[in-house]
C-alpha cells in the first residue's frame, strides 16, 4: 500500500491582523491551516510575543521573574524601553493593575498619562490591558484609547460585563480590541458577536477564551483554543476567525510551582529554572493549539519560545 | 475498515452452537461489531475468517505494552486526532538517553535519576518511564556492558536499546529476555536481521527511516517477516517536521485506515539546550508521540513535561475534580479564616492559588458538587444553604477552628441568612465574586 498523505484543504482562513504603525508594525494571524502545519495551506506570519509591563512596580511577580527587570521596572517607561531596545521585544503589553481598586487605586487619568509616555518612548506596537476589574475597566481603557488614538494598539479586555463601553472606546480611537471569555468555545462566540453587532469590524477583533497555566487548568484553555481554530477553518465560522491571545506570563507566575523555592520541594528541583520551563510550556502548549499573540514574561522563557517558533 | 455486523456474519459457521455464548451467530457478529466481544469466544470458526477478522477489527493503532511487571507501559491504541473528541489513550512514555560513551560511574547516576524520579501529582505517580541506551560509541563491547549495568541497577525499567548493529543489539537484547524491550534501529539496510532478532527475544521493533514513504514500505516488509510489534520513526529530528510526520502518520492511521503506520510513533527530542529540548518534548507530547526520548532529566523539566502529560491525557468529558476535605493553606492555626467553595478543580487551582498569593494562612473548604464551579453548582441545586451546613457540621471543623465564620464566595451571597439559620451558631462573611479578589479581602481582614 503506497503512502499518500492525507492532506486536508480547509474552508476558513484566520484574519490577519496587524497592529502599530510605521516600520515596527506587526502581523500576526493570517493562516489558512492548524498550528505550523505550512505543507497544507499557508502561514503568513509566525506568532507574535508581546512582553508585559506594568504601570507600577512588580511588586506581586515573583522574585524569579522579578529579577530580570530590577533595574528598570521602576517605571514603565524605562523598562518599556529596556523591552525594546535590550531584550528586542517585537510588541509590548502594558498592563495597567495599578488601576485596580483593591491596589494602587490610580485613575483614569494618570493611566491614560502613563499610556501616552510609553507610546512616546517605543516604535513597537502596544497592547493596552486593564487591571481585569470589569467596572473599572471601562473608565480607565477609554481614557488609554484616546490617549493612544491611532496609533494601532490593542485594547483589552472587553468581557461580557463591559464590553460595550470598551468596544466602543477601541473603534472610537482605530485600535484592535480583546475579547475575553471564560473557557468555554459558546461564550466566546457570543461575545465575539455582540461585539461585531454593535458595528465592531471582526477583523479586529482578538479572541481571548483565557489562559490557564500548565497543572491549573491549561487543558481547557488547550481544547477551546483547538475547538475555536477547527471551527475557523472547517466549518468556516467568520465568528472564530480572530487570531488568538495566550496571556501566558499572568497567569502562570502566580502558581506554586513558578514560587516554591527548592528548600520547600527539593523534588521540584531549582525555582528559577522550574518558573521558566513552566512559563515556555504553557506557551508551548498553547502555539500547539492555536494561540498567535502571546503575552509573556521571563526573557528566558521568550528566548526559549522563539526558538522553538524558529524551528517549527 | 471496520466491517458491519452482516459482513461478520457471513464469517462464521453460521451453525448458532452458543458456544460463543451468545444465542445465534447473528447475535454474535452484532456483538463482534460493536467490538463487545471477541472472536475467540468461537471455538469452530475457520483460519480465514480469524485472518480477516483480525485484520478488520484490530484497532487503528496498535497497542503495546512496553516492558513487563509494575512498569510497564501501554502505548498506542489512539482513537482521535482532538483531545476534546475523546480521551487519548495511553499517555507517552518519557525516556531518557543513556549514551554507551558514558562511564560506569555516570551511567550509574543517570539510572539512579531515573529511579528517583517519581513525583507525586494530583493524586497521580508520575515518573521518568523508561531508559534509552544509545550505541553512540559504535563498539559492541561498550554497549553490552551499558547494557549489563542496566539490567542488574534498574531491572524493572523498560528500556530501548538503539543501535543499527544487529550483532550488537542481539547481544543487549538477551540480557532482558522476558522484559519485553524495544530494540530500536530497524532500517532498510538491516531490516531481515533485526526483524529475526526481535521475533526470536520477543522484543518489540523500532523501525526508523528516511521519511514517510520509506517508513511505510519498511513496516510492510518487517510485518511480513513476522513482527507484529513495532514503534516507528520517520526520521524527523527538526520540530516542524516531527509536528508534520507525526500528524500524517495519526490521520492516515486513524481516518484511512492504513495499517503501515498503525504503530504508536517514538520521537527523538534531545538537544544541547535543555529547555529548547523541554520544548521540543513538549511539541511531541501534544502532537501524537507515544515515546519521547530526552538527553536530560533535570527535575525541573521533569515536572514540566509530567504535568504537560497529564493536561493533554486527562478526560475532556469528565470534569476534574478534587477530593472533598477541608485544605490547609499556610501554617493555618485554629483561629485563620475558613472559606468554602466547590470541588471543581479548575475552581479550587484558582482560589488555592489566590489564598496562596495572600499569605494568609487560611483553611479552605471544599465541597463535592460533582465537580462544578460556584455559579454553575448553585444554579444545579448542588450548592445550597441546607448541603453546605451539612458538610460544615459533618467535617468536623467545629473542632478544629476556634471561631465561628465562614467565608463564602461573593456569587453566592444570597445564601448568606440561610446557611446561618442552618448553621447554629455560625456567621456567614460574604467575600468577593472573583477569586482575584481573594488577596486584598483577606489581607485587609488581617490588617
Ligand atoms: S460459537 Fe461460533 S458457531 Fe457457535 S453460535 Fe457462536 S458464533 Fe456461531
Amino acid at each position: 500500500m503506497a503512502f499518500t498523505a492525507p492532506k486536508e484543504t480547509y474552508s476558513g482562513k484566520v484574519y490577519n491582523v496587524t497592529i502599530g504603525t510605521g516600520e515596527r508594525a506587526a502581523s500576526f494571524g493570517g493562516e489558512n491551516v492548524l498550528p505550523f502545519l505550512p505543507f497544507e495551506g499557508t502561514i503568513p506570519n509566525k506568532p507574535l510575543i508581546a512582553y508585559e509591563i506594568q504601570d507600577v512596580p512588580p511588586t506581586d511577580w515573583p522574585e524569579n521573574v522579578q529579577k530580570p527587570f530590577s533595574s528598570v521596572s521602576g517605571d514603565p517607561v524605562t523598562w518599556a524601553k529596556f523591552c525594546q531596545d535590550t531584550l528586542k521585544a517585537k510588541a509590548i503589553a502594558l498592563r495597567l493593575i495599578g488601576t485596580h481598586p483593591d491596589r494602587e487605586n490610580r485613575s483614569p487619568e494618570d493611566a491614560a498619562k502613563t499610556v501616552k509616555d510609553v507610546l512616546s518612548a517605543i516604535n513597537v506596537p502596544l497592547i493596552i490591558l486593564g487591571s481585569n476589574n470589569a467596572e473599572k475597566d471601562a473608565p480607565v481603557l477609554i481614557a488609554a484609547a484616546e490617549a493612544a488614538k491611532d496609533k494601532n494598539c490593542i485594547l483589552g479586555k472587553a468581557q461580557e460585563a463591559n464590553y460595550k463601553t470598551i468596544a466602543a472606546a477601541a473603534m472610537a480611537n482605530n485600535h484592535k480590541l480583546i475579547a475575553m471569555s471564560e473557557l468555554d468555545i459558546n461564550l466566546s462566540k457570543q461575545l465575539n458577536i455582540l461585539i461585531t453587532q454593535m458595528g465592531f469590524d471582526k477583523e479586529r477583533l482578538i479572541t481571548d477564551p483565557m489562559c490557564s497555566a500548565l497543572g491549573y487548568g491549561l487543558e481547557y484553555t488547550y481544547s477551546v483554543m483547538e475547538r475555536i481554530r477547527l471551527a475557523a477553518l472547517t466549518q468556516n465560522d467568520l465568528t472564530m476567525q480572530p487570531p488568538m491571545l495566550a496571556d501566558v506570563g499572568m497567569y502562570v507566575w502566580k502558581i506554586k510551582e513558578t514560587q516554591a523555592p527548592e528548600s520547600d520541594v527539593p523534588s521540584w528541583g531549582n525555582a528559577e529554572e522550574r518558573g521558566i520551563a513552566w512559563e515556555a510550556t504553557t506557551a508551548a502548549a498553547l502555539l500547539m493549539a492555536g494561540a498567535e499573540l502571546l503575552i509573556m514574561r521571563h526573557p528566558k522563557a521568550v528566548e526559549a519560545v522563539g526558538k522553538l517558533i524558529e524551528e517549527l | 475498515m471496520a466491517l458491519s455486523g452482516v459482513e461478520i456474519f457471513k464469517l462464521l459457521p453460521k451453525t448458532n452452537c452458543k458456544k460463543c455464548g451468545h444465542p445465534t451467530c447473528l447475535a454474535f457478529a452484532m456483538k463482534l461489531a460493536q467490538r463487545q466481544a471477541s472472536l475467540d469466544q468461537c471455538p469452530d470458526v475457520s483460519e480465514e475468517a480469524k485472518k480477516i477478522l483480525g485484520e478488520a477489527s484490530a484497532p487503528p493503532i496498535r497497542s503495546i505494552t512496553f516492558g513487563s511487571g509494575d512498569r510497564a507501559v501501554k502505548i498506542g491504541e489512539e482513537t482521535v486526532l482532538f483531545r476534546h473528541d475523546k480521551k487519548f489513550v495511553n499517555p507517552c512514555a518519557l525516556a531518557v538517553e543513556i549514551k554507551d560513551t558514558l562511564s560506569e560511574g555516570e551511567i550509574t547516576k543517570k539510572i539512579e535519576e531515573v529511579l528517583a524520579s517519581e513525583i507525586d501529582r494530583v493524586g497521580q505517580k508520575l515518573r521518568v518511564d523508561a531508559i534509552a541506551l544509545t550505541n553512540a560509541s559504535g563498539d559492541k563491547g561498550k554497549f553490552e556492558s551499558a547494557a549489563k549495568l542496566i539490567a542488574s541497577k534498574a531491572p524493572n525499567v523498560p528500556v530501548i536499546l538503539s543501535t543499527t548493529d544487529p550483532a550488537s543489539a542481539e547481544a543487549a537484547v538477551k540480557l532482558f529476555a522476558g522484559k519485553k524491550p524495544i530494540i530500536y534501529g530497524a532500517n532498510s539496510g538491516n531490516a531481515e536481521a533485526m526483524a529475526n532478532i526481535a521475533k526470536t527475544e520477543k522484543a518489540i521493533l523500532g523501525v526508523v527511516a528516511n521519511g514517510l514513504d520509506e517508513l511505510s514500505t519498511l513496516t510492510e516488509k518487517i510485518k511480513a517477516l513476522g513482527v507484529e510489534d513495532m514503534v516507528i520513526d520517520s526520521g524527523a529530528k527538526k520540530a516542524e517536521e516531527m509536528l508534520e510526520n507525526n500528524t500524517m502518520i495519526r490521520r492516515a492511521a486513524l481516518k484511512k485506515n492504513y495499517k503501515p503506520f498503525g504503530y504508536p510513533v517514538i520521537n527523538f527530542a534531545q538537544r544541547d539546550d535543555s529547555l529548547h529540548e523541554a520544548l521540543i518534548a513538549s511539541v511531541g507530547i501534544t502532537k501524537y508521540a507515544s515515546i519521547i526520548v530526552v538527553s536530560g532529566i533535570e527535575k525541573w523539566k521533569n515536572l514540566a513535561l509530567f504535568t504537560l502529560r497529564q493536561n493533554i491525557y486527562t478526560d475532556p468529558q469528565v470534569p476534574m475534580q478534587v477530593e472533598q476535605k477541608i485544605y490547609k493553606i499556610g501554617e493555618a492555626t485554629p483561629d485563620s479564616p475558613l472559606t468554602i467553595t466547590t470541588n471543581f478543580s479548575l475552581t479550587y487551582f484558582i482560589v488555592s492559588g489566590e489564598i496562596e498569593n495572600s499569605k494568609v494562612p487560611c483553611r479552605l473548604a471544599v465541597m463535592d458538587c460533582e465537580g462544578l464551579s460556584v455559579l454553575t453548582a448553585w444554579a444545579a441545586g448542588k450548592f445550597t444553604a441546607s448541603k453546605i451546613a451539612t458538610f460544615i457540621k459533618e467535617s468536623g471543623i467545629e473542632n478544629e477552628v476556634k471561631h465561628r465564620e465562614l467565608i463564602i464566595p461573593g456569587y453566592v451571597a444570597i445564601l448568606s441568612g440561610s446557611i446561618e439559620d442552618k448553621l447554629e451558631g455560625w456567621k456567614v462573611t460574604v467575600g468577593p465574586r472573583e477569586a482575584n479578589g481573594l488577596p486584598a479581602f483577606l489581607k485587609a481582614r488581617t490588617a
